[in-house]
């Protein structure tokens, strides 16, 4: 108990440490600590209150805290206990050698360990028998007997002779064996084998199937945890987007290290890197860097050749995969509920009728739920782009969803701030994601070009909008709690410590970047990117799929995200434009070499903009409340 | 039985012979009707006994699924424009684990909820014009919808080509359901497609 409140505890502190990661696994530790403590003043079980405290917190901080700190308290943790096992080994060694403690009764001895193997087993008997009413595959009898076999916790007795025989039994003999006898048992392990293709299609398929009956079917129970999340999770715009940008991250560098050779079979084209065109073979960084489930590392030399461009290839393929199929909705939405920012869209493009027919129904429905959804705008935010786009532009505007001029109406009240925030953002998604983020990046990022970077990615999930400009002036939206709002964020598209590797990929990728160009005067950038904004007009949802795609679009974005800024209605619909129209392919070159010399400048850029308010921001005076909780 | 007749008025004797079949391999559970037909009802804001594809489509997140049009398509059975709710509880038998224990035997047909019969639902899924096959345009439009609006036409046909190109045996271009059961043979596809009903 007393380990579930530290846990409790632990979790919303992590949640707000945003802002100081380095303290995060001090944090972890310290807390941790604490509770044990208190435990012992109270003379209650502090190992337990340990145990529960690890286990209770776990879901929450890892989501909370950064990859490094995760990192940080994982490796800690593994050395304090390998060290403690240690210690404790010798002292076990040293005893078992000190004549002068024994005591010898071999009744007692063989007593305990027979009486270990049973009750051992009778204990987790008793317990997966519980456990199968509640899971989906039970539990067979092998797994049983390995589960009994593989208790290694040696039985309390007064006798230390016997407790250190007991647990030399254990260890030695039971460690020993394990092996040999999951074997015999055929025990199916886990295999590490890299899904083929096909599976990996056909099982996001059954994913979604599976989802889309349970919908049907109409079993799926209302989440409460949606509420504990709420509580004890960070806000995270998109822990979907991370692990994309990551993805993002691997395969540019996969795709600099190959020299810009990259698998015609995935049409990824990248004008070829010459600074890093010296390594010859095919890298491995993807595949190196998805083993060590760290952060990016940019150490070439660790990694090793893979010969071959078919397994090349069929990595690219995996990661563009991963990167781009819809998931589903998870029965367990902890993590994932913030998922499923392009479904909807993606939906209403090749579903219109579908959704023309349902869009009344969903309108009621959708403002009924709202409350309920909050946890799950993020993976209905998408989807209920166009749906609150109507659902507002009803009132507001006139609406198809293909109406280029939305005139932005400021409407939402404050006490329904919260509620209403949600369908704005969902309206202009990526504005929200870009309101968040800005204010951030001046504060955080002491460098402009990561700044500017990570700006730029934020916008490729949606379109980049003006609201860093409304985000910064609260009286534009007439809504007060702006500024709280965007405070409580504290979101990043890419976490900092990628965005150096990020950064890093960047330079490298842009060995030809040109000097960063002089801070130009608004006009001429409002004009040049507006002009191209009606060339891309679905690009900004393009973050590069993959490494290729991704240098030119990063900066794509990028420009997408300052003439977002300037020339609202179109990003206003783009989400919905895009449905109708596939994108091309990379951006065209031009704005591309517009983009490398305006991609230090955009920090500055959003300064100005923030200062100076563009024009075209009026008209979106709506209130961009980019709180999300 | 009888119990279950009250409650489904709707159903005629022949569907009865159908659900004691269910009954038989203990697929699908009385407690389960029950509670499939209260969602059946609440689906039919019409109460004509029957749903239509627009009952489905008042699904809201089913909307958010990129391919909950085909799965709604699914329940209906080709030329039929309206579900009953046997049909209804038929396709959802479908998703409940398999009885592994179950022996083998030719000569009783394959139950409802057997992995054969999950890769058959999922496999028309794919094959919607039910040639048996999955051709390559039939592929192209799945992963369309399955992936992200940032994805080139290009990619997807080499996305389409590469998947093809792996389970493919006979070389004709196009997935049969044998080949794509045998691409499919390593994944716990009883894991996947079940769901548990509620008790």
């Amino acid at each position: 108990m007393v380990g579930l409140i530290f846990a409790a505890l632990l979790a919303f502190i992590t949640r707000f440490t945003k802002k100081v990661r380095i303290i995060e696994p001090l944090l972890v530790f310290l807390m941790v600590y604490l509770a044990y403590l208190t435990a012992e003043l109270f003379s209650l079980s502090a190992i337990l209150s340990m145990t529960f405290c690890g286990i209770g917190c776990n879901k929450y901080v890892e989501a909370n805290i950064s990859q490094k700190s995760r990192t940080t308290v994982k490796y800690t943790m593994k050395t304090l206990a390998s060290i403690a096992e240690t210690i404790i080994f010798i002292f076990l060694g040293i005893s078992a050698v000190d004549k002068s403690k024994w005591a010898w009764d071999t009744g007692l001895i063989s007593c305990t360990l027979i009486f270990i193997f049973v009750f051992r087993a009778l204990g987790v008997v008793m317990q997966t028998w519980v456990l199968n009413w509640f899971r989906l595959v039970p539990l067979d009898k092998i797994d049983q007997v390995v589960m009994s076999y593989g208790e290694r916790v040696p039985a309390k007795d007064y006798f230390v002779a016997t407790t250190i025989i007991v647990v030399f039994f254990t260890v030695m003999f039971q460690g020993l064996t394990i092996k040999p006898l999951v074997n015999w048992l055929k025990v199916p392990r886990a295999t590490n084998r890299k899904p083929t293709i096909n599976e990996e299609i056909h099982e996001r398929l059954f994913d979604h199937c599976l989802t889309a009956v349970e919908d049907i079917a109409g079993l799926k129970v209302e989440f409460d945890k949606n509420y504990l999340s709420k509580l004890l999770r960070e806000y995270r715009k998109s822990e979907l987007w991370e692990v994309y940008q990551k993805i993002n991250i691997r395969d540019a560098i996969s795709v600099i290290d190959q020299g810009g050779n990259v698998l015609t079979s995935a049409r990824l084209s990248l004008p070829s890197m010459a600074s890093r065109a010296s390594f010859p073979e095919v890298t491995n960084v993807t595949n190196y860097l998805r083993e060590n489930g760290s952060g990016v590392c940019l150490d070439l030399q660790v990694i090793d050749n893979v010969p071959g461009a078919k397994v090349e290839e069929e990595s690219e393929t995996h990661h563009f995969l991963a990167g781009n199929l819809y998931k589903p909705r998870r029965r367990y939405q902890s993590h994932y509920s913030r998922h499923f920012m392009t479904v909807g869209d993606h939906r209403e493009r090749q579903d219109r009728e579908i959704f023309q027919r349902n869009m009344k129904s969903r309108m009621e429905t959708f403002k009924t739920t709202r409350h309920k959804r909050l946890t799950e705008t993020r993976r209905t935010r998408r989807g209920s782009d166009v749906k609150e786009q109507d659902l507002n532009d009803k009132p507001r505007r006139n609406v198809s969803w293909q109406d280029k001029d939305p005139v932005v109406v400021p409407v939402e009240s404050e006490d329904e701030k919260g509620e209403h925030l949600e369908p704005e953002k969902e309206e202009d998604v990526g504005i929200t994601f870009v309101a968040r983020k800005v204010p951030d990046t001046p504060k955080e990022r002491p460098k402009s070009v990561p700044a500017g970077l990570e700006v730029c990615q934020s916008p490729s999930m949606a379109p980049p909008s003006p609201t860093c400009s409304e985000r910064n002036l609260p009286w534009k939206g007439g809504i007060g709690t702006l500024p709280v709002c965007v405070s409580m964020e504290a979101t990043k598209i890419i976490p900092i410590d990628l965005q150096q590797a990020w950064n890093q990929s960047i330079s490298s990728l842009e060995s030809l970047a040109s000097p960063p160009g002089p801070v130009e005067p608004l006009h001429p950038r409002v004009s040049a990117l507006s002009r191209l904004g009606g060339q891309r007009p679905v690009s900004y949802s393009g973050s590069g799929v993959s490494g290729s795609g991704f240098g030119s679009r990063g900066l794509g974005e990028e420009k997408e995200e300052e003439e977002g800024a300037l020339s609202d209605q179109e990003q206003e619909l783009q989400p919905l434009m895009s449905s109708s129209v596939r994108p091309p392919g990379p951006p065209p070159p031009p704005p591309l070499a517009q983009g490398l010399g305006r991609r230090r400048n955009p920090c500055v850029y959003l300064r100005s903009l923030v200062t100076a308010p563009p024009p075209g921001s009026e008209p979106l005076a709506r209130s961009r409340g980019p709180t999300q909780l | 039985m009888i119990w279950c007749a009250a409650v489904l008025p709707n159903t005629n004797t022949n569907s009865m012979n159908r659900w004691f079949s269910c009954f038989l391999f203990n697929i699908v559970t009385p407690a389960h009707i029950v509670r499939l037909y209260d969602r059946f009802e609440a689906l039919d804001k019409e109460k004509t006994g029957h749903l239509r594809p627009q009952d489905f489509g008042a699904i809201n997140r089913l909307a958010m699924n990129p391919i909950g049009d085909r799965i709604i398509g699914a329940f209906f059975s080709p030329g039929q424009e309206t579900v009953d709710f046997h049909s209804f509880v038929r396709i959802l038998a479908h998703f409940r684990p398999a009885d592994k224990k179950r022996p083998k035997d030719p000569s009783m047909p394959e139950p409802v909820n057997s992995r054969t019969s999950k890769l058959k639902f999922a496999f028309q899924l794919y094959d919607q014009d039910k040639d048996g096959k999955i051709s390559r345009a039939e592929l192209l439009q799945v992963l369309r919808s399955m992936l992200e609006m940032q994805v080139t036409e290009e990619q997807l046909e080499s996305i389409a080509d590469r998947t093809i190109q792996e389970a493919d045996l006979d070389k004709d271009d196009a997935i049969s359901f044998e080949e794509f059961r045998k691409s499919l043979e390593k994944v716990n596809i009883d894991h996947k497609m079940s769901i548990r009903f509620l008790r």
